[in-house]
């Protein structure tokens, strides 16, 4: 058994891989060079696990491409893997994420994209069709634009009930399905947009990274563009979890596969300053599900650190204990094997890093 | 027959072909219609689902800008040379 660490960054996909437990890595890439890797995932639903990524070339548009050998050798359709329909008048700018849906449903995947829509493969990610109920949703007209793009960049498929599925915007917010995706329902109560003349709105929030509980499948997590909340009703209704951290501003939010209320983030100083809070390479955890915040950074640099972790850019294993992972934008790549308690470097001088996504493969 | 001239990075798209022989002719997109046929997965990467020419995609038809001549629309000769090129752009 060996562990994955697939690091997509601006200009192409970098593969880790240890088989030491995660002590040490050796690394392949940049495949798809310069294009940006918005989205990877690892499928191991899979007998074989597959590989997907989403990459996007400034020059020839976007795309996604899988590997069904670790990473020897991709595969990409003649056909664009997703492109809207001809009747939408919109064409794919890029894939933000790809989300294997739950074990009941071995073939079927999830894509979020920019323009804000969800689609579905239920060939393994090989192909994908629109949602056209999301698609045609009232709210859509009024979505806006963050400033990485207005993008759906969150699907959580539910682990025990394939009905339930929720999707996270910026900007838009969180919204929740309860029959399969034939409707939908924003899922913003409690969560404030305090750049919009309501604070209060039922949807328009920026909602940066939302991530589902291990014990508890009705509670989440999510760190917003200032504010970190929780819910435990499925994304209905959240409550601030924000005390005890140095900042509410961030991008990322984990949650441990296994382990229920444990959940990382990668706190900044506000949307006026992206720096690391107080300047410090710090991951937070809490093992409480939002009660208190500890600070963890041995083994991390010391001294002033300025990069941001961005929304996709951390992750966690399954492996016992639990792994941690996140990229910088500096491209500097750190791994811990204890949940937390110590880091060590797996990369440096990487492009800016914009997803990871660890597995056992 | 129209040549088509394809750029170093688009070339692994058409089995290493620098260039592409065309029997469409007429207009810009009858020309890249053809090629979709032939070669999808090298159509989709100069046109997005719309049809139309990605952004930092240029393609000159005898010398000219076909962003100054008609876009798609270009008059294309039965002799023509459509050369595709990346536009300046990028970090």
């Amino acid at each position: 058994m060996a562990t994955l660490l697939a690091i997509g960054t601006a200009k192409g996909l970098f593969l880790a891989t240890s088989g030491d437990d995660r002590r040490t890595w050796e690394i392949t890439g940049p495949h798809f060079p310069m294009t940006g890797v918005y989205a990877v995932a690892v499928d191991t639903r899979r007998s074989t696990p597959r590989l997907l990524a989403g990459m996007t070339s400034s020059h020839f548009g976007p795309s996604v491409a899988t590997s069904d050998d670790l990473g020897a050798s991709w595969d990409e359709p003649d056909q664009a893997p997703v492109a809207f329909p001809a009747d939408t008048g919109v064409s794919l700018g890029r894939v933000w994420q790809l989300m294997p849906a739950g074990p009941d449903q071995p073939d079927v995947v999830w894509a979020g994209t920019e323009p804000s829509a969800l689609f579905k493969s239920t060939d393994g990610g090989r192909s994908f069709e629109l949602v056209r109920s999301l698609w045609d949703h009232p709210h859509r007209p009024q979505w806006e634009a963050g400033f990485g793009g207005q993008a759906i960049h969150t699907v959580l498929p539910h682990p025990r009930d394939p009905a339930r599925l929720l999707v996270a915007m910026s900007t838009g917010g969180v919204y929740r399905s309860e029959d399969a995706g034939a409707s939908w329902a924003p899922g913003n109560t409690g969560i404030r947009a305090y750049f919009m003349p309501n604070e209060w709105p039922e949807f328009g929030q920026c909602v940066h990274k939302v991530a589902r509980d291990a014990g508890n499948p009705e509670r989440l997590y999510a760190q917003n563009h200032h504010g970190v909340y929780r819910s435990d009703d499925d994304g209905r209704t959240w409550s601030s979890i924000a005390d005890g951290l140095p900042s509410d501003f961030g991008f990322p939010m984990v949650a441990h596969p296994r382990r229920g209320g444990m959940v990382w983030t990668f706190p900044l100083v506000a949307d006026s300053e992206r720096f690391p809070a107080d300047h410090r390479c710090r991951v937070f955890r809490s093992a409480d599900a939002g009660g208190k915040w500890e600070p963890l950074s041995v083994g991390l640099p010391e001294g002033p650190f300025y990069p941001a972790v961005l929304r996709d850019a951390m992750c966690a294993d399954e492996a016992t204990p639990g792994g941690v992972y996140f990229g910088t934008r500096s491209g500097s790549v750190y791994a811990s094997r204890d949940e937390g308690d110590s880091w060590s470097l797996v990369a440096a001088h990487l492009p800016d890093v914009l997803c990871v996504r660890a597995a056992e493969v | 027959m129209v040549t088509v001239l394809l750029p170093g990075p688009l070339r692994g798209e058409a089995g290493g072909a620098s260039r592409l022989s065309i029997t469409a002719a007429g207009t810009l997109r009858a020309v890249l219609d053809e090629v979709a046929t032939e070669h999808p997965r090298l159509a989709r990467r100069i046109r997005d689902e719309r049809g139309e020419l990605r952004r930092y995609v240029n393609i000159f038809v005898d010398g000219e800008d076909c962003r100054h001549s008609g876009g798609l629309a270009t008059p294309v000769a039965d002799d023509a040379e459509v050369q595709v090129l990346p536009s300046v752009a990028g970090g």
